[in-house]
Parts: structure tokens; sequence; C-alpha cells
């Protein structure tokens, strides 16, 4: 069986992978990679399939020792890492040797870094995916980010390999796939109970990512918009990506570790091809809203997806 | 764009209509949707006429699942529905739900669970105990009485894995949530927000005022049943002493 041993665990290190959809009925949030299109290149990357468990790093990496050989690769951010001390870069794969170690420091651009292996990571699966539920301690390794000295097993689903090939991501299916601060969206459910004025203030408005952000909600400083006709509604399901106007007029956005319901208006909701985005925001960040049609929204998901699919997409 | 906020009829007695929630999410509202209200406490009576409906959906949705769905986020009168938009769009699935409002009367309803609940209020368990009662004027014991009084309903689960809507709390008893939220409350401990009631199955940071609080695990990841109530069941809560959650804790653990 090979190991990784966790020598320093980063910022906040844990476990994910497409998270776990279809337990809304009995209140258990999806959870998932934060950056799914970062975790899903990475895995493509090293020949694994494309929801195979990874690590997710946040703003300031981890340091990890392999015990065995395997391959592995870095997608998302830059988190400056190298493989004993040799520079590794991001969106690229490499063959680890025994005994090497992998090192991240802080980010050089966006919020995460993801760290796959080639079989992906082992952890026993909760309700049917690996993902850490950092709320309720669910999932991923024992249902907490990573500590210094976890040892974490690898998968055998990538079975042994014999040759390696240094695999690395197009030019251009990376512009594509560039995580964008001007996010769209779709209008919300509750989107009428904002007034034109209210409406124009959060559409033209600069909103910075707060420090208090997190895996469940983007917290954002800027304009407060005003209060809908009614501050307090009858709690309903709430959608990845909802961007809620709680009492204080200043928006969260629904994130990964969301609650499953919720009871404030929604004045829109991210369209999906921009969720990935939302996983490198980093506090501190200027971000805009622009309104987007649901044709729009779903032509810009279909091409991200094309490019995800394609064969162009890893120069191996 | 080819779709509209259309209203429509059901065959039912309520209303519905459609909402589009996300580029991947549809929600349905069974009745509109109470945005004129200015009450802290939603009012959950308008809710309990359009709940069974909500009922009805969902419990169709799980017998005869309609491809390409991912998820779906029942409450109080909404089912918020998530899906494949790469297979899916919003007005198909609308066609599709149609047909099954259609046929919802006709659905059998599983049989509701009866559970009780054991609570040991006040004290270190239910540290808002003395405030509720205070605010609301009576005493402790009278507040503790009318909180378990009532045969609650599990209007649906969420904000937390396991986590009960229930409803509705005695007029009497109703009190809005604190105004700066728990960093921590723990594990077990039983809640009221306005009409609402119900146990944090985790710990988790919560706004609830606190009564009381329960041995018995809501949320048991090792079980088959993993979430102690389901939507639709009943619940009692049994005041106990500290000595018996004390015993009741043991006998969990």
């Amino acid at each position: 069986m090979s190991l990784i041993e966790v020598r320093a665990p980063g910022l906040l290190t844990t476990v994910q992978d497409f998270g776990r959809e279809g337990f809304g009925p009995m209140g258990v949030s999806a959870s998932g990679a934060a950056d799914p299109v970062a975790l899903r290149v990475g895995n493509r990357l090293v020949g694994n399939a494309e929801g195979a468990a990874g690590l997710e790093m946040t703003l300031i990496g981890g340091s990890f020792l392999f015990r065995e050989r395997t391959v592995v690769a870095l997608a998302g951010s830059d988190f400056g890492a190298t493989l004993d001390d040799k520079r590794f870069e991001v969106w690229s794969s490499i063959e680890v040797q025994p005994g090497q170690t992998l090192r991240m420091g802080p980010t050089r651009s966006g919020a995460r870094c993801y760290l796959c292996v080639r079989g992906g990571i082992d952890v026993k699966l909760f309700l049917g995916s690996a993902s850490t539920h950092l709320l309720s301690g669910l999932g991923g390794f024992e249902g907490r980010a990573l500590r210094k000295g976890d040892v974490l097993k690898i998968g055998s689903a990538g079975g042994t390999f014999r040759t390696f090939r240094k695999a690395s991501v197009a030019a251009k299916a990376m512009a594509c796939l560039a995580p964008r601060k001007i996010l769209r969206v779709t209008a919300g459910p509750q989107s009428d109970w904002f007034s034109p004025e209210s409406q124009k203030a959060f559409y033209t408005g600069s909103y910075f990512v707060a420090e208090e952000s997190n895996r469940m909600g983007l917290r954002l400083e800027g304009a407060a918009i005003a209060a809908a006709s009614s501050g307090e509604m009858i709690s309903e399901g709430v959608s990845l990506g909802g961007v809620q106007i709680p009492a204080s007029g200043l928006p969260i956005i629904l994130f990964v570790e969301q609650q499953t319901t919720g009871g404030y208006p929604k004045i829109a909701n991210v369209i999906s091809a921009d969720l990935a985005s939302l996983g490198q925001l980093k506090p501190r960040d200027e971000i805009r809203f622009v309104p987007a049609e649901l044709e729009t929204a779903r032509t810009l998901l279909a091409e991200q997806e094309k490019w995800l699919a394609s064969k162009e997409l890893i120069l191996a | 764009m080819g779709y509209t906020f259309a209203a429509m009829e059901t065959s039912a007695s309520g209303r519905a209509h459609f909402r589009i929630a996300s580029d991947r999410a549809l929600i349905v509202y069974f009745d509109a949707p109470a945005k004129k209200s200015r009450s802290k406490a939603p009012p959950l009576q308008i809710a309990a006429e359009s709940h069974e409906q909500v009922r009805r959906l969902l419990r169709l949705m799980e017998l005869e699942p309609i491809p390409g769905l991912r998820n779906l986020h029942p409450a109080y009168c909404s089912l918020l529905i998530k899906f494949d938009a790469m297979k899916l769009r919003h007005a198909e699935l609308e066609e599709i739900l149609r047909g099954y409002m259609g046929r919802m009367k006709k659905v059998e309803l599983p049989e509701p669970q009866v559970v009780e609940i054991p609570v040991c209020y006040g004290g270190e368990f239910g540290p808002d105990l003395k405030d509720v009662a205070e605010l609301r004027g009576m005493t402790d014991a009278a507040a503790i009485e009318l909180h378990s009084s009532r045969t609650y309903l599990v209007y649906f689960l969420g904000f937390a894995p396991g986590f009960a809507y229930l409803g509705d709390v005695p007029e009497q008893l109703a009190t809005p949530r604190l105004t700066t939220p728990r960093r921590s409350v723990p594990a077990g401990s039983v809640g009221i927000a306005g009409r609402q009631t119900g146990v944090y199955p985790i710990s988790t940071p919560g706004g609830w005022r606190l009564l009381g609080r329960t041995p018995v695990a809501m949320f048991r990841p090792e079980k088959a049943e993993m979430s102690l109530l389901r939507i639709g069941d009943r619940v009692r809560f049994v005041p106990i002493s500290p000595e018996k959650f004390a015993k009741l804790k043991l006998e969990n653990a």
C-alpha cells in the first residue's frame, strides 16, 4: 500500500472529490471541491477518473513525504511548489520517488491548489463521496482538515505503472478555464423583492471578499443592498452560488459547504460555469456581478464541459 | 428566453408556481411565498397547508426518479430541485413536474413515525429557558410544560445533517432568535426560533434559543437510517431529570 505522510498540513487542507449530491432531504450538504475544474484537470494529468479524491489546499500549502514511487499533479493556483527543492510547476504532473518531499508555500495567485495522486486519496466514503464537510465533521480524512503526522493512503485505482510521461495543460484550454473575478449571474428566486435601485447598486458596485469567508459562504464587503420588501422569509432550499442578502445588506455567496436550506432572499445566483472561480477567490479580492440569461449560462457551461472532456486539454 | 415564471393550478387543492433558482435549479412553491409578511417568525400555519403537497411531490419523485436530477431540498412550502443542466432544461423539468402534480393526490405517503425525544430542560443544558419564560411572562415550569405539550410535525430536514424543523411551537411560547448567534451550540441542544423548534444534531454555530438538551443522537452516520427523523414524522418532547439524562447518555454512547 502506498502512503503519503503529512509533514506540514498547510493552512487548511482537506480531502475533496465532487461531493455528495442527493441527500438534501436528510439535510446533508453536498460539499465537494471548491474549484472542481482544477480538481478535474489535476486528475486528468495523473490519469485518474475525473472525480477521484485529491487534496484541496487553501492559501498556504503543505509538505508531503511520499513513501513510494507515484505520479502527482498540481492544479489550480500557484503555491510555489518544489519537489526536493526543485521547482514543480502547477498544471503539470511529475513522477515522485520514494522519500521525496513535495513542498508548497503561500499562494502566488488564487485561493486553492489541488494535489492529485495517481490512484486518488483513499479514504472511507461517506454517502458515496470522499469529500470532507468541515462544519459537520463528516467525510474525508476523519471528517477534518489534515494535521502534521497524518498518513494518507493512496488508492489502487491507478494500477501499477511502468513508464511516466510528464503531462501539462494546453495553453488555449488554460485561457478558457481561467478563474474570473467578474461573475456572471442569473436572477435569483427573490430577485423581484429588490427595487430597481437595489438591483442597480448590486450590478454596478464592486465587492471585496471578506476575511471570514470560508467553504460555507463567501462574505462580501461593499455597497449594502437595501433590505428586500420583507426581512425574513419562510426557509426554502438554496442552491450553490446563490447570492443571499441578509439584514445587513452585505451579500453572501452560498458555497460548497452551504446549508441545504436558508431563510434569506437571494438576489442572484452565480452561473454554473463560474462556480469554480469562486473557489479561487481569496480575502480582499475585488469582484463584480454581471447579469446573464439562462441560455447564455447553459452555453458557457457546455463550452467549459467541452474543454474539460477534450483530448486536447492535456499535453503528454 | 423561452421560459417564463408562469403560475399554474395543480389538480390538488392548492396553487403551485415555479421559479428559476439557478441555471441548474428550479424551485416549486405551493401557495405564494409569504413575502408580504413582516413577522419575524415564519407563519408556519400558512406552510402547513402546502406542506403535505411538498411531501407528496417529494415522495412521487423518490418513487419515480426523473433522469438528470441531482438533489432535492424540501422545505415548509417549497421544493428546490437541482438537476444536470447538460441533460435537462427548466421548461422540460417543469413539464415533467406538471405531470407528476397531476398524479400527486394518489401518492401514498409513508406512515409517519411518532418519535419521543427525552429532554433535560433548563440549567446548563437550556441556558435560554429563563429568558424565554421571562420574555413570555411565565414560569420556567410553564415554559417546559408548553414546549412538551405538543406533538410536532417534522416539516423538513435542513441546516445540518439530521436537523429537523419542527412546528408549530405554541403561540404563547414563540420567541425570536438570539440577536447574536452562539459560536458553538452543543450537539443535542433543543432550541426554538419563532414558532419553530428543533434539535441540533451536531455542534455548530446557531441562533436558536436553547431550552434543553437530549441525550439521544439525532444523526447516526454509522446506521442505515442515519437520521432519527424523517420529513412528515411526529415528535413529542418528554421532560427528563439530569440523572435520567446521564443514564441515557451512557446507554447511547
